[in-house]
């Protein structure tokens, strides 16, 4: 099992270098303008491409589109964008989820 | 002024403590089964502190896949850690070496999320950055830890009928979805939604990378053609 923790170090530390990169080159440098302009739509243009086939075809049901879990996904980005509450967004869509998870079984 | 700071910043993260205590669980209790010691399990969540990539290295290393290929895939899902690090920069820049060594080990999609949203909303001095980011990231950490330990030690198998694999799905679009204020957000999250989907073909992860380079210029361009329309 010594191999593993060769992994478990390497991981860790490589993930350390990635999360460290930028914050550790600046040194108060800033980035030109467009670059900034780029980097402030870094959430929206990296968590929907992260999500979208989690949503669409989940590896639990074989890549399969499972209609309790799309919907519980359309509900948490509806309750999102009205309510413009992480928690309602959560709560709702986990409802969304086990309700239609129960009604289909 | 600071503790509002960080108190604000424990309050918008609170609603992931339903997410991030069944997930951390989860890992403790599917590490566990895999046959890691207490020791080993601990040690990924502590060392690399990153839900998604510890279950896809865990995975891998159970399909005897090389070292190798498990360490690029791994890294690979956490190369948006990468954009992340790029994008917190311009804010918290000017922090102490110290605090940017911190601010890096305890880097999640959440305390970005949040942080970013926080500092966007409005302008705010460097100590109020780094007391909300405090906020959010500490209890995160912490939670992961923990019940990482308590998967591991209680472990018995969380049945199938908990979905608990759409917890990270739910908990990125809630994040997301308000944050979705402006026709230039929407843009970069709709062509980030059809870019990954196009593009999921392409191995360990890469897809994302692309879509996600492409959405970040939707948005800014989208947000210049506001700018010249508004002036």
């Amino acid at each position: 099992m010594d191999d593993l923790w060769t992994l478990i170090l390497v991981l860790g530390l490589g993930t350390f270098l990635l999360r460290f990169s930028f914050l550790g080159l600046m040194m108060g440098r800033q980035f030109p303008r467009w670059a900034r302009r780029w980097l402030r739509y870094t959430p929206v243009a990296v968590l929907p491409g992260l999500v979208a086939p989690m949503v669409l075809w989940p590896d639990i049901t074989g890549g399969e589109v499972d209609p309790a879990r799309l919907c519980a996904a359309v509900i948490t980005v509806l309750l999102g964008v009205v309510t413009r509450s992480t928690l309602y967004a959560i709560l709702g869509g986990a409802a969304m989820l086990y309700g239609l998870l129960w009604m289909l079984q | 002024m600071l503790r509002r700071s960080f108190l604000l910043g424990l309050q918008a993260s609170a609603p992931f403590i339903l997410v991030i205590v069944p997930f951390a669980l989860l890992f403790g209790v599917v590490a566990t089964e895999a046959g890691l010691n207490l020791a080993q399990t601990m040690g990924f969540s502590i060392l690399m502190v990153a839900g998604a990539a510890q279950f896809v290295a865990l995975q891998l290393s159970q399909e005897n896949a090389p070292t190798l290929v498990i360490l690029i895939t791994a890294l690979a899902v956490n190369l948006r850690l990468m954009m992340y690090s790029a994008a917190l920069a311009p804010l918290v820049g000017q922090a102490s070496l110290w605090q940017r060594i911190v601010i890096a080990y305890t880097l999640t999609d959440q305390s970005f999320a949040l942080t970013m949203d926080m500092a966007e909303r409005a302008p705010r001095p460097l100590p109020e950055i780094l007391a909300f980011y405090a906020g959010t990231a500490v209890p995160t950490v912490l939670l992961w830890y923990v019940f990482t330990l308590v998967g591991a030690v209680a472990g018995t198998a969380i049945p199938e009928s908990f979905a608990l694999d759409f917890a990270l799905p739910i908990t990125f679009l809630a994040m997301l979805a308000p944050m979705l204020r402006t026709l230039a957000h929407v843009a970069a999250c709709l062509t980030s939604v059809l870019g990954s989907l196009a593009l999921a073909g392409v191995p360990y992860g890469m897809g994302v990378l692309v879509a996600a380079l492409l959405a970040m210029a939707v948005g800014a361009q989208v947000e210049t053609w506001q700018k010249r329309e508004a002036a």
